[in-house]
C-alpha cells in the first residue's frame, strides 16, 4: 500500500496563526486543505514536509459570500462540490461551476478544496511518479534532480499547470487574498502565477490564500471547455476559458485563457483583444480562434499527444465562443459543445 | 432496466439450472464481508517489500543486505541467493525466471531482494538500505530493436537470437486457394499491449509452520500450477505444501503465473519464523503484468465474388516482454482460433514471439485471440465493401457448418453464431441504421457523424491440454451428502468474480433436488479440494460443472437405491425435487433429502463421491496440435452505434448489441454479467488502453494514466443470449467470460469507418488518429491508419498437414473419465 | 507524531493512538479491523476505497483522521441496519452487480450518499455519480441496474 511519510500536524484556529506556523517551519512546513492534491504527491515522495499546517478547522475560511451583483467572495476551503452547486455560481460565472464540477470525481471533489485546485501543483508525466520510478529514469529537477526530462538542456520546469478553475476566474477577472505574517494583499489571480514548472505560484512561503474574489457578473458570459480522455479522474490536458461581457451582442471586454498548455494558465491576449467591438459572428469566431491557439505550447508530457491539444485549442476556443453566441454558457468536455 | 428471463424450456425441464437467482457468495461482497487476500491477518504476522529493478537490461554485480538487516524491526532480508537456484515458468518449455534475480534483470520491475519486517514502511525503508551493483546492458524495448540487435542476448534459449518461440503451419494448398479467388487482399494490423488491471492488487500470505509444512494465501487464479510450482522452486516436497485460493479481487488472467512475492513471502516467513504478508502497489501490478501482447498481423485472404473465403494466411508478431510465462500457448492463440468461425478451406499460421525488456505478456481475456480478430474483421469488411456486399449477410452466408472439422482440425460441435447475427442485426436495428457502403455521414459538414459496426468471434471452452502433460482430470469435485440434509461440495476452482463457486452448487443441487443454499462450497485448496487447473481458457464453468454433475449423479444413484429399497420401487421411477426423493405423483411417502441420506449411509457407509472431467482428445495429430482443440466453441455477433466527432476525433459510443452463443445459460444473470464485462473491456482495449513504454519504463503505472473506461464512457449494453445445447456442455453450456471481448474491437472500427469513412487498422482507436486519417482523406489519399512496414522475420519452414476442412466429427466424443 | 483521537465511524465512537500520518483507509483496516473498505491505488484514482463522512462519499486513501475529529464515518460495514440488508446491498446482490465484489464496498457507499441526495436518479445522474468508482468485471451495467431497482423500492417504501 502507498503510505504517506511522517510529519508532524498542527491545526491552527485562525489564518494568523497558520501564517506564523508557516512562517516558523519555513520550507519544512506546507498548507494542507482538501489533501487531494498534496497526499498523492507525498505519497510518491514529490513533496516531504516534515510539517503540515491544516487549514480545515480555521473558522470562516469556507463558504461562499456577497451577492453576484456585487461580486462573489469564495473562502479557499470551500470545496470544489460546493462551488459546482452554489446556485449564485452557477448561474452567474457559469463556467466556473463547470470546472469546478469537471475536477476529477465526486469523491475527490467533496474533500478537494477551490483554494487547492487554484494552487493545484503543476503536473508532468516524468514527475508524477513513485519515487522509485523516479529513480530508474533519473530525477528530473523539480524534485530531487537537475535536468528536464522533458526537454533535455532547457534551464528550467516545463512542469505544466493543471487546474481547472484557475483559467476559469482569470477569464473572469478574479482576484486572489493572501494572508501571511505581515499583513494581506488581494491581487489578481493572474500575479498569483509564474512561469516556471517549480516555482508556479507567487505565494509566499508564510502566506495563507484565505479567498478568491470574483467582480460583479455583470453582463458577463462565460463558458469552460476541457479536454481530457475520460468524463472523470483525469486532469486537463487542455481547458480553455471564456468570459465576455456582452452589451447587446457588441462584445465590450473578453478574456480567452488557455489551461494546460503551460506552466500557468496562459491568456490569449491577442486573441481577447480582437473580440472587443465585435460581434460573434462565423467569420470573427474562426479569426480569434486561429490568433487564440498562438500561444499554446503544449509539450510532450501530458496524456494525448502534444500536437493534439495544439490543434485542439482552436477547435474548443471556437466552440466555446459559438457556445456563448448562441446562449449556451458554462460549457463541459469538448465533445459536448459540437455545433 | 434488463429484465432477465430464463429460456422457456428450462423453466419447464429444470428447477435451478436457467433462472436468474444471485450467486452464493453475493451477500458475502455486498456487505464487505469477503476476505480478500490482503484482508487476511495472522498472529505475529511481518509485512514483506520486494525491491525491483530500476534497470531495463542489466547484469547483477555484488547485493549488499548489510544496512536493510542491520534497521530495527526488521525480521529477514533475502536475495535470490537465498532461493534454491532453479528458474521456473509457468509452461514447462519456458524455464526463464527466477523469483529474485541472481544474474540479470531483464526489465524495470524485477524483483532482487525481498525484506520482511515488523510493518510495511520499515520493510519499504530497509529495501532502500539494500546496495546492488548493476552493469546496465542495452535495453531492446520493441520487436525491431530486438531482432536488430542478435548480439545483446535477453535470454540464451529460444527459436533464435531474441525470439522465444516460431510456429509456422499449413492446412492445405494456401495458393492454390489464392489462385482460385476473385479478390485477395493483404493487410497489415497493430493490436497495442494492455493490461488486466485488476482492481485487487495482488496479494498473499505465507506461513511457514514450525513443522514445516507451508501455507500459502494468494490471490490466484491458478492455485494448483502454484502449488506445483512452489514444490519445485522453494525444493519442499509438494506434500507439505497447501495452496488456498482466496476470494480474487479481479483476475482476466493477471494472476495465472506464480509470482515473486509469492514465493519472497514463503521464504520470508521461513527465514522469520513468522507469517508473512507481501501486498502489491498498483505500480508493480503494471510490471507483474502477463498482460495482452502487442501483436503486429499481415493477413492474406483470398475472396470469391460472392464473398466466400477461399484461402487465409495469417502472420503475427508478438512483443513478448522479458520472460516466456504463457507465451508459446500465446503465440499459436493468435492463428489458431480463426478458423472456427468462417469457412476457410485452407489455412496457413506463421507466428513469432520476440523477447524484450518489458514486463511479460501472458494471458489476457481472450489470450492471443483478440489481436487475429480483430484483423479478420476488419479485412472482411474491406472485402464486402470491395465486393459490394453486405458485411452481414456476407459473413452469415459463410459460417462455419455444426459438427465439422476445421482447415486445422479443430473440431465444431454446436454453433449458434447464425442466429447471433440474426438477433443482434434485428436488436439493433442495423437494417434500418447501416446505409450501405457510402454513409452520407461521412460526407456531411457537420462535424458529429454517426457510425454503426459489425464482428462476429468465437473462442474456445476450456483448453484441451493442461499446460503440463498428463492425463489425468483437469478437474475434480468430491461431493459428501450430510445427514442434515445438505451436501458439501470441494473443488479445486478458484472463483475470481464469474461465479464458479455458485456453479459448484447449483449443479448438484439441479441433479439432486435441492436449494442452492443447501450446498455448501468449499473451492480452491490443495490440501482439501480435489485439483481444478484454475480459472483461465474458459474452462471452468464446463468441466468443474462436468465433474460436478459426475459426483451428483454418482450420489444420487446410491440415495435411490436406498430410498428404492425402503419404498419397494425401482430406482429408476425415483424424483429428486424440491428437497425430496420419492415416486412421480406420490408426495406423501416421498422422503425428504436428509432422511434419503440416512437410508443411503445405512446401506452405504459414509457417502462421498468423486467426480471427474478430462476434455476429449481431439488433438490434430501433429506437432502444435494441442493448442486450440477445445470441448466446444462459444460464439458471438456484436453491433455498435457511435459518434465521431471530425474535430477532435472523439469517439461516443451509444450503443453495443452482443449476442452470444453460451450453449445454455446455466444463470442467465451471471452470463449477462459475463458478456457486460468483456464489452467493457473491449471498449477499453479499443479506444483508451495501452501498456507503452518511454526510455526503458513504464510510461504510466497508475490507475490515472492507464486509462480504464468510467461510467461516462461505457455506453448501454444489450445482450442477447443465444442457446445451442452443446453436447460437450453441463446442460449444454459453453463459455462466456472471454469471447463476447472479441468482437468489439473490430465492431468498434467498423463503426468509425462508417462514421467518418477511416480506417483505423490499429487500437487504440484514439482522437489523434482518427484525425489522421481524415486529414489524409482531405488530401485525397488512402483514408487508413495504422502500421506502415512489419517486422523482419525469416519465419522457419512451415509443417504441412492436410486441412481437415469439412470433415465431419464425431456428435459426442469420448471422454476420459466419463462413463 | 502520534495523535489521541476520537473517530466516529457506523455510530461508534472509537478512541486511537495512531500515527498521524496514517490515512483513514490505514486506520480503518489496520486499526479497528474494518476490512470491507478495499483500496485500489492508494493515490485518488480509483474511487475502491470511498466512504461516507457526514453522508458524502470521499476517498479514505486521501482523508486524515485528524482531519475528521467530529465527523461521522460510515463505511459498507455500517450500512446494514440490525442486520437488515441496505436495498442498495439487495439490489446489488440480486442483480449481479457485484462480481468479484472488490469495488462494490465503494460503489454501494457513492450510490448510497447519491440516493439520499436525490431519491429517484436517472440513468445519468447513477452514471455522474458513480463516474468516481471504476470497476473492471461488470462493464457498470448490473450496478445501474442495481441502484435503478434500490431507488425504484426505497421510493415505494418512502
Amino acid at each position: 500500500m502507498m503510505r504517506l511519510p511522517p510529519f508532524t500536524y498542527l491545526a491552527p484556529r485562525t489564518v494568523d496563526e497558520a501564517a506564523r506556523l508557516l512562517a516558523e517551519h519555513g520550507s519544512r512546513a506546507m498548507p494542507v486543505a482538501g489533501g487531494t492534491d498534496l497526499f498523492p504527491n507525498m505519497k510518491r515522495r514529490q513533496f516531504e514536509p516534515e510539517v503540515l499546517v491544516g487549514l480545515g478547522g480555521i473558522r470562516g475560511l469556507a463558504g461562499v459570500g456577497g451577492r453576484a451583483g456585487e461580486g462573489l467572495r469564495i473562502g479557499a476551503t470551500t470545496t470544489l462540490t460546493e462551488v459546482a452547486e452554489h446556485p449564485e455560481v452557477a448561474r452567474h460565472y457559469p463556467a466556473l461551476a463547470t470546472a469546478a464540477g469537471l475536477v476529477s470525481t465526486p469523491q475527490l471533489r467533496n474533500a478537494g478544496t477551490i483554494g487547492g485546485n487554484v494552487c493545484v501543483d503543476t503536473r508532468c508525466n516524468y514527475y508524477n511518479q513513485s519515487w522509485e520510478w523516479r529513480q530508474a529514469i533519473g530525477f528530473c529537477m523539480k524534485k530531487d534532480g537537475d535536468i528536464c526530462l522533458v526537454a533535455p538542456g532547457s534551464p528550467r520546469c516545463w512542469a505544466v499547470s493543471s487546474s481547472d478553475t484557475a483559467p476559469v476566474l482569470w477569464s473572469l477577472g478574479a482576484e486572489v487574498s493572501l494572508v501571511g505574517t505581515s499583513g494581506g494583499r488581494t491581487i489578481p489571480i493572474a500575479a498569483l502565477y509564474r512561469d516556471d514548472g517549480i516555482n508556479y505560484l507567487a505565494r509566499r512561503p508564510d502566506e495563507v490564500l484565505t479567498e478568491i474574489r470574483l467582480p460583479p457578473a455583470d453582463g458577463w458570459r462565460s463558458c469552460y471547455l476541457k479536454l481530457r480522455r475520460r468524463g472523470a479522474f483525469d486532469f486537463p490536458v487542455l481547458g480553455v476559458a471564456v468570459a465576455v461581457r456582452l452589451d447587446g451582442d457588441t462584445v465590450r471586454e473578453a478574456r480567452i485563457v488557455l489551461g494546460a498548455v503551460a506552466s500557468l494558465p496562459r491568456e490569449a491576449t491577442a486573441a481577447g483583444q480582437a473580440l472587443v467591438g465585435q460581434r460573434l459572428t462565423p467569420e470573427v469566431i474562426t479569426r480569434v480562434a486561429d490568433l487564440a491557439a498562438g500561444p499554446a505550447r503544449p509539450l510532450d508530457n501530458t496524456d494525448y499527444a502534444h500536437f493534439y491539444r495544439k490543434r485542439m485549442t482552436r477547435v474548443f476556443v471556437t466552440r466555446a465562443l459559438h457556445s456563448i453566441a448562441a446562449g449556451r454558457d458554462g460549457g463541459g468536455a469538448g465533445a459536448e459543445a459540437a455545433p | 432496466m434488463s429484465a432477465v428471463q430464463p429460456p422457456t424450456d428450462a423453466k419447464t425441464r429444470f428447477a435451478v439450472i436457467g433462472q436468474p437467482r444471485p450467486k452464493i457468495d453475493a451477500w458475502a461482497k455486498v456487505t464487505g464481508v469477503t476476505r480478500f487476500a490482503d484482508d487476511l491477518v495472522l498472529p505475529r504476522m511481518a509485512h514483506g517489500k520486494l525491491l525491483r529493478s530500476p534497470h531495463p537490461h542489466a547484469r547483477i554485480g555484488r547485493i549488499d543486505t548489510g544496512r536493510a538487516r542491520a534497521l530495527p524491526g526488521v525480521y529477514a532480508v533475502i536475495t535470490g541467493h537465498d532461493l534454491p537456484r532453479v528458474k521456473f515458468g509457468i509452461l514447462p518449455v519456458s524455464q526463464d525466471e527466477e523469483a529474485l534475480c541472481t544474474e540479470k534483470v531483464r526489465m524495470v520491475g524485477d524483483a532482487v531482494a525481498a525484506v520482511a519486517a515488523v510493518d510495511e514502511e520499515t520493510a519499504e525503508r530497509a529495501c532502500r538500505l539494500i546496495e546492488v551493483e548493476y552493469e546496465p546492458l542495452p535495453a531492446l524495448m520493441s520487436i525491431e530493436e530486438s531482432l536488430a540487435h542478435p548480439e545483446v542476448r535477453i535470454h540464451e534459449y529460444g527459436d533464435g537470437p531474441n525470439i522465444h518461440k516460431m510456429v509456422a503451419l499449413q492446412f492445405g494448398d494456401v495458393e492454390a486457394g489464392f489462385a482460385a479467388a476473385d479478390l485477395v487482399r493483404e493487410d497489415v494490423f497493430f493490436y497495442e499491449g494492455n493490461t488486466h488491471l485488476p482492481m485487487e492488487q495482488h496479494a498473499a500470505v505465507a506461513d511457514w509452520g514450525p513443522d514445516g509444512k507451508l501455507t500459502l494465501w494468494s490471490s490466484t487464479q491458478t492455485p494448483h500450477y502454484v502449488h506445483r510450482l512452489l514444490a519445485r522452486i522453494l525444493d519442499v516436497p509438494a506434500a507439505h505444501i497447501r495452496v488456498i485460493a482466496t476470494p480474487v479481487g479481479g483476475g482476466f488472467g493477471g494472476k495465472l503465473d506464480p509470482f515473486a512475492h509469492e514465493i519472497a513471502a514463503c521464504a520470508l516467513s521461513r527465514r522469520a519464523g513468522r507469517p508473512v504478508k507481501i501486498a502489491l502497489t498498483r505500480e508493480e501490478v503494471f510490471y507483474v503484468h502477463r498482460g495482452r501482447h502487442p501483436v503486429q498481423m499481415w493477413i492474406k485472404t483470398g475472396f470469391t465474388r460472392d464473398g466466400r473465403i477461399t484461402a487465409c494466411h495469417l502472420r503475427t508478431w508478438l512483443d513478448g516482454g522479458a520472460y516466456g510465462s504463457y507465451g508459446v500457448a500465446s503465440t499459436f492463440y493468435t492463428g489458431v482460433i480463426n478458423p472456427v468461425t468462417y469457412q476457410i478451406p485452407v489455412y496457413k499460421f506463421e507466428g513469432a514471439r520476440v523477447f524484450t525488456n518489458k514486463p511479460p505478456c501472458g494471458p489476457k481475456r481472450g489470450h492471443g485471440t483478440p489481436q487475429p480478430r480483430f484483423a479478420l474483421e476488419i479485412q472482411i469488411d474491406k472485402a464486402a465493401e470491395q465486393l459490394g456486399l453486405d458485411p452481414v449477410e456476407m459473413r452469415r452466408r459463410i459460417l462455419v457448418e455444426p459438427f465439422t472439422k476445421t482447415a486445422n482440425h479443430l473440431t465444431v460441435t454446436t454453433i449458434g453464431l447464425g442466429e447471433c447475427i440474426d438477433r443482434v442485426v434485428q436488436a439493433s436495428g442495423w437494417r434500418t441504421k447501416w446505409k450501405g457502403w457510402n454513409n452520407a455521414e461521412a460526407a456531411s459538414t457537420a462535424p458529429r457523424k454517426r457510425g454503426i459496426g459489425f464482428a462476429c468471434s468465437a473462442y474456445l471452452t476450456g483448453a484441451g491440454t493442461a499446460v503440463y502433460w498428463n492425463s489425468m482430470p483437469h478437474s475434480g469435485v468430491v461431493l459428501r451428502a450430510d445427514r442434515s440434509g445438505a451436501v458439501t461440495i470441494q473443488c479445486g476452482a478458484t472463483d475470481i468474480g464469474q461465479g464458479s463457486d455458485s456453479i459448484l452448487a447449483y449443479l448438484p443441487a439441479e441433479v439432486l433436488g435441492l436449494d442452492p443454499k443447501d450446498v455448501h462450497v468449499h473451492p480452491a485448496d490443495t490440501a482439501l479440494t480435489p485439483v481444478d487447473l484454475g480459472s483461465y481458457s474458459s474452462r471452468v464453468t464446463l468441466m468443474c460443472g462436468m465433474a460436478a454433475i459426475q459426483a451428483a449423479q454418482r450420489l444420487r444413484a446410491a440415495l435411490a437405491a436406498a430410498v428404492a429399497a425402503r419404498l419397494g420401487c425401482s430406482p429408476d421411477e425415483l424424483v429428486f425435487r424440491d428437497g425430496k426423493v420419492g415416486r412421480p405423483g406420490d408426495r406423501e411417502q416421498a422422503l425428504t433429502f436428509a432422511q434419503a441420506v440416512e437410508l443411503g449411509e445405512s446401506m452405504h457407509g459414509v457417502l462421498a463421491f468423486p467426480g471427474s472431467y478430462a476434455p476429449p482428445r481431439r488433438a490434430g495429430k501433429y506437432k502444435g496440435g494441442g493448442v486450440g482443440p477445445s470441448p466446444c466453441y462459444s460464439y458471438s455477433a456484436c453491433v455498435v452505434e457511435l459518434t465521431v466527432d471530425a474535430e477532435t476525433g472523439e469517439i461516443t459510443l451509444h450503443d453495443v448489441w452482443l449476442a452470444h452463443d453460451v450453449g445454455r445459460a446455466l444463470n442467465p444473470l451471471l452470463v449477462e454479467g459475463q458478456v457486460e464485462g468483456s464489452v467493457y473491456m473491449g471498449i477499453g482495449e479499443a479506444l483508451m488502453e495501452a501498456q507503452v513504454f518511454r526510455k526503458g519504463l513504464h510510461k504510466t503505472p497508475s490507475m490515472l494514466e492507464y486509462k480504464s473506461p468510467t461510467t461516462l464512457e461505457t455506453p448501454e449494453i444489450h445482450t442477447i443470449l443465444v442457446e445451442t445445447d452443446d453436447p460437450e456442455g453441463p446442460f449444454g453450456a459453453k463459455e462466456a467470460g472471454q469471447g463476447p471481448l472479441l468482437p468489439v474491437l473490430p465492431a468498434i472500427a467498423n463503426a468509425v469507418y462508417d462514421a467518418v469513412g477511416v480506417r483505423v487498422d490499429e487500437v487504440p482507436i484514439t482522437p489523434e488518429k482518427i484525425l489522421r486519417g481524415l486529414e489524409l482523406k482531405r488530401q485525397g489519399k488512402p483514408a487508413r491508419v495504422g502500421p506502415e512496414r512489419l517486422p523482419l522475420v525469416r519465419f522457419k519452414e512451415a509443417i504441412v498437414v492436410e486441412s481437415a476442412f469439412g470433415q465431419p466429427a464425431e456428435a459426442i466424443a469420448e471422454r476420459p473419465f466419463w462413463p | 507524531m502520534k495523535a489521541r483521537l476520537t473517530l466516529t465511524v457506523n455510530g461508534e465512537e472509537h478512541e486511537l493512538l495512531v500515527p498521524v500520518h496514517k490515512t483513514l483507509l490505514e486506520v480503518l483496516r489496520e486499526d479497528l479491523g474494518l476490512t470491507g473498505t478495499k483500496h485500489g491505488c492508494e493515490l485518488g484514482e480509483c474511487g475502491t476505497c470511498t466512504v461516507l463522512v457526514d453522508g458524502q462519499p470521499v476517498l479514505s486513501c486521501l482523508a486524515l483522521p485528524i482531519m475528521l475529529q467530529g465527523r461521522a464515518v460510515t463505511t459498507v460495514e455500517g450500512l446494514a441496519v440490525e442486520g437488515r440488508l441496505h436495498p442498495l446491498q439487495e439490489a446489488f446482490a440480486e442483480l449481479g452487480a457485484a462480481q468479484c465484489g472488490y469495488c462494490t464496498p465503494g460503489m454501494l457507499l457513492a450510490a448510497q450518499a447519491l440516493l439520499e441526495r436525490c431519491p429517484g436518479p436517472t440513468r445519468n445522474q447513477i452514471r455522474e455519480a458513480l463516474a468516481g468508482n471504476l470497476c473492471r468485471c461488470t462493464g457498470y451495467t448490473k450496478i445501474l441496474d442495481a441502484v435503478e431497482l434500490a431507488a425504484m423500492r426505497m421510493g415505494a417504501r418512502r
